[in-house]
């Protein structure tokens, strides 16, 4: 059965209603028009669909939209503040780390959990804390290179 | 399949495989739609065809501005696109000075888009940010061939500054006309074209404005235009990145999953639970389809076969498939499983193995080495799965899809639907991966047939698990191979054989005496098609694992080995910088417990590359690491040396996830690893050290109109599981002839 759910995304409130167990990539997607985060695997296995649910990094294809109700949601179109990028943008732009970029959004939305939660990790805290994001292109490199970036920027919590 | 002469040739022009004229193509096993023709569409088919010939060019005009005039002299498509075509059709230069021009090849990260734009630059002598770039809109663009086979670098670059330089010239001619002065007087710079003697200026636009400008422009580029020379490029020849980056980083840049319609339905496909007869999709034999027609909302599409539906959101449509799901009963023939997979290739191979030709060899060498090797299917996963999104217009549709070739789609969906190619036009924006693994329209056709029968825009995006099953392979291959060796340790004959997988890279890039290489087709179980470099990673994989086998029959060091019998000046140079970098000799003779070094070559499309590798195995679980990877590449002169440094790297560790671990696993036709979960790519912690070195040496030209440049997206990608393996050989002394390269754990 639908119910309706408040949703606050990007600093902005959402009246939602649908089923409670459909994902909120979906809800974000189809219902908010936020395409920037992705559907990669369904199965939270690539990381293309990260946000940030109270500054935490999850999966939205396998968070039900039930859960995410109430809590601040951060997505990657909230991340600009005006024409400012957030430095974690502005690093990955520094270091083209990207090919397709069809990763990219949750690249950078996990990257700035790790970076909220180890503002300077060292290249195996990088490995750890990015491992479950895929980029087929294997731009892992230069993905590794900006985060060291945004890390060594003098802003890095950002609005995050 | 001979290689006569290319192991006669040392560095003449012959030697190198000419990109440009190539006769090569990378068929795609197409799904066979069988849609049922109503009578109202019949009409409508008879109408469409008798437009074509009274109207063509008059086309949709459902985006903001329509079609552009003059932009649709195409040509006849295929892998190579149209013949020539008119300025208009390449290039606009607005009254506003805005320079846009038109290119039929797609963008799906491996960097076509900023190295266009270099090349219109460079020729039309302006700031890169002058150049706006339109891609792959079969309504704007000329038709440049599908975006495969390394082909955008030697063919379409040079078919951009073709008509870019010639665009130039035909400035500089109106205005030495209008200023009645000679062109060889007249410079161009910054988008004017000036006359410094009288010191007067005209820019691009003023010019371009001129009433006889336009009908200048809607004559046919002139071939053979002379091109600027590499040493004189300004804006080729420097890292160059992506023109619409900012747009990737914020989210904000429209891939084909996200492009959203007015009114749009997101549909959903029935799909059978195994595979069927030649590797087709299983057959329907019935289905219910009340549960899902009962549901708001829900359009659900019956047409033989083809069972989808549509629905305000992808959650009911999925909801609604699952309704119907359990009464669907299918056709389930066998099908070969993946643990005979190689037994099956080698009983059906058409007209069974051939026979090795030499024997008068065989009976006299001094020793002989015979040996198979195995190669998985393995699939591409782009991190963007299949997606389109239709939408009809009386009568005309125009489909959004991820693909490398938009107008081969657009011919897809006109077979299919039985509708003109006029009356459809395909646009692909920049899309979210392809590695050979979209030149086929599935979602376009089957997003196309839902819109059409629901009467409103239709959103198909595949899932993962729809991609890992229902998308193509890279093929599967048993490669056998058998060399003879003289006294002297030198190669005397060489008979190579790949079945199934293809001719890519066939041909032995050792001087190897007498030698026959063949590919042969077999009953493949799975849909196969394009991957990166194709073939070419199977054969590169059997030839240089087998190279290491006969150095050691010869008693020789790899590397040693190797160049004795390599004659090919490029290849050579490369070969011999990455032993350089990586400190082979050294390396090799000093190794420590449980690691090994492995070096391999190879050449592909006109551009050639060598690796080292060091590897680490685990002593209990005996599990293979990559340590360090040195790679060397040369694919003539560098376009974009950011971007082909971001292409080797990718091509690097990609290439590590079918060396070690990935392939397809099926068993009584059905998939048994269709996901992230089951099907292992490389992540973060698989990259190993990298030393990259680009060589740039621009390749000869036949003329002043040639590409100096060889494509370079695949070609690095081929070398890397042959060179583990071989250093697998050197950490344990066991060789390991298969891919993924992988060791039993000790007991």
């Amino acid at each position: 059965m639908e119910a309706t759910f408040t949703l606050s995304v990007n600093g902005r409130q959402h009246l939602v209603t649908t089923d409670p167990q459909r994902p909120l990539l979906d809800v974000l997607r189809e219902d908010l028009q936020l395409t920037g985060t992705k559907y990669g695997c369904g199965e939270a296995r690539c990381g293309a669909c990260s946000v940030l649910v109270d500054g935490k990094r999850v999966f939205s294809c396998r968070t039900p939209i039930e859960n995410a109700a109430d809590k601040t949601i951060l997505t990657i179109e909230g991340l600009v503040d005006g024409d400012k990028l957030h430095p974690v943008q502005e690093a990955f732009l520094a270091e083209n780390a990207f090919q397709c970029a069809y990763c990219t959004s949750g690249m950078i939305m996990a990257a700035i959990a790790l970076l909220a939660d180890k503002p300077h990790p060292s290249d195996a805290e990088i490995v750890a804390g990015m491992n479950r994001n895929i980029c087929r292109c294997c731009s892992y490199p230069k993905i590794t290179s900006a985060i060291r970036r945004a890390a060594d920027a003098p802003v890095v919590a950002g609005r995050s | 399949m001979s290689n006569g002469q290319w192991l006669l040739d040392g560095f003449s022009l012959a030697a190198i495989p000419d990109p440009v004229a190539l006769a090569y193509d990378e068929p795609v096993d197409l799904v066979d739609f069988h849609f049922h023709l109503s009578r109202r569409q019949f009409v409508h088919t008879l109408g469409a065809g008798l437009v074509i010939a009274v109207a063509h060019g008059q086309l949709l005009a459902q985006e903001e501005g329509g079609e552009r005039k003059g932009g649709r002299n195409r040509g006849g498509g295929g892998f190579f696109g149209g013949g020539p075509i008119s300025y208009a059709a390449r290039l606009h230069i607005g009254k506003d000075g805005a320079i846009t021009v038109f290119t039929g090849k797609v963008e799906g990260g491996q960097g076509a888009r900023a190295e266009l734009t270099q090349a219109a630059a460079e020729e039309l002598r302006v700031p890169l940010d002058h150049i706006n770039l339109v891609m792959a809109d079969t309504a704007l663009v000329p038709n440049d061939g599908i975006t495969a086979g390394s082909g955008t670098t030697p063919r379409t670059v040079p078919a951009v500054r073709q008509g870019a330089a010639a665009a130039r010239n035909l400035l500089i001619s109106l205005a030495s006309k209008t200023w009645n002065v000679d062109p060889s007087e007249v410079e161009v710079r910054d988008g004017k074209v000036v006359h410094t003697a009288s010191n007067r200026e005209q820019t691009y636009a003023d010019l371009a404005a001129a009433e006889d400008a336009a009908t200048v422009f809607q004559q046919t580029v002139p071939s053979g235009v002379t091109l600027t020379p590499v040493k004189q490029w300004k804006i080729m020849g420097v890292a160059t990145p992506r023109p619409n980056r900012r747009d990737l980083v914020t989210g904000a840049h429209q891939y084909p999953s996200d492009i959203v319609r007015p009114g749009m339905l997101h549909g959903k496909i029935l799909r059978p639970p195994s595979f069927g007869l030649n590797s087709k999709p299983a057959k329907l034999k019935s289905v219910d389809v009340s549960a899902a027609k009962a549901m708001d909302g829900v359009v659900v599409v019956q047409d033989g076969d083809f069972v989808g539906v549509a629905a305000p959101t992808t959650y009911l449509a999925n909801q609604a498939i699952e309704a119907i799901t359990p009464t669907a009963q299918w056709e389930h023939p066998d099908h070969p499983s993946s643990s005979k997979l190689f037994e099956h290739l080698e009983k059906t191979a058409r007209g069974g193995v051939p026979e090795n030709p030499f024997a008068d060899e065989l009976s006299t060498a001094a020793k002989t080495v015979k040996q198979a090797y195995h190669v998985p299917y393995v699939q591409h996963c782009p991190m963007e799965p299949r997606a389109a999104v239709a939408e009809w217009k009386d009568d005309k549709l125009t489909v959004w899809t991820a693909t490398q070739g938009p107008f081969a789609v657009r011919g897809e969906l006109a077979r299919a639907l039985r509708i003109s190619e006029d009356n459809i036009r395909v646009i692909t924006p920049d899309f979210g991966g392809g590695f050979g693994g979209k030149h086929s329209g599935e979602s376009a056709v089957e997003a196309a047939k839902l819109a059409q029968a629901a009467g409103k825009t239709v959103s198909l995006r595949w899932t993962r698990a729809e991609e890992f099953t229902w998308a193509y392979f890279r093929p599967a291959g048993l490669i056998m191979a058998e060399a003879t060796l003289d006294a002297d340790g030198t190669i005397t004959s060489w008979h190579f054989v790949n079945i199934n997988s293809g001719n890519q890279s066939l041909e032995p890039h050792y001087k190897v005496g007498k030698a026959k290489t063949q590919f042969i087709a077999a009953d493949a179980p799975l849909r196969h098609g394009s991957y990166r470099a194709l073939a070419s990673t199977a054969n590169t994989f059997a030839a240089e694992n087998f190279m290491d086998e006969l150095a050691v029959a010869a008693g020789r060091d790899p590397l040693e080995f190797r160049l004795a019998h390599l004659q090919n000046p490029r290849l050579r140079a490369v070969l011999e910088e990455a032993a350089k970098q990586f400190d082979w000799t050294n390396r090799r003779n000093n190794n420590r417990d449980n690691t090994g070094v492995g070096i391999a070559c190879g050449t592909d499309k006109g551009s050639v590359v060598a690796a080292c590798a060091e590897i680490e195995i685990d002593p209990k679980s005996k599990e293979i690491s990559v340590r360090k990877v040195c790679e060397v590449f040369e694919a003539g002169a560098v376009v974009n040396p950011e971007n082909l440094r971001t292409q080797v790297m990718g091509a690097i560790i990609m290439g590590l996830g079918p060396a070690l671990r990935e392939e397809m696993k099926f068993e009584d036709g059905q998939m048994q690893n269709a996901a992230f979960s089951k099907y292992f790519v490389p992540r973060f912690d698989d990259v190993p050290e990298l030393d990259i070195h680009l060589l740039d040496r621009p390749l000869p030209v036949r003329s002043p109109s040639d590409s100096p440049s060889a494509g370079a997206g695949e070609t690095p990608i081929i070398a890397i599981a042959p060179a583990i393996a071989n250093a697998v050989f050197h950490a344990t002394g066991q060789r390991i002839r298969e891919m993924p390269i992988r060791l039993a754990a000790s007991a």
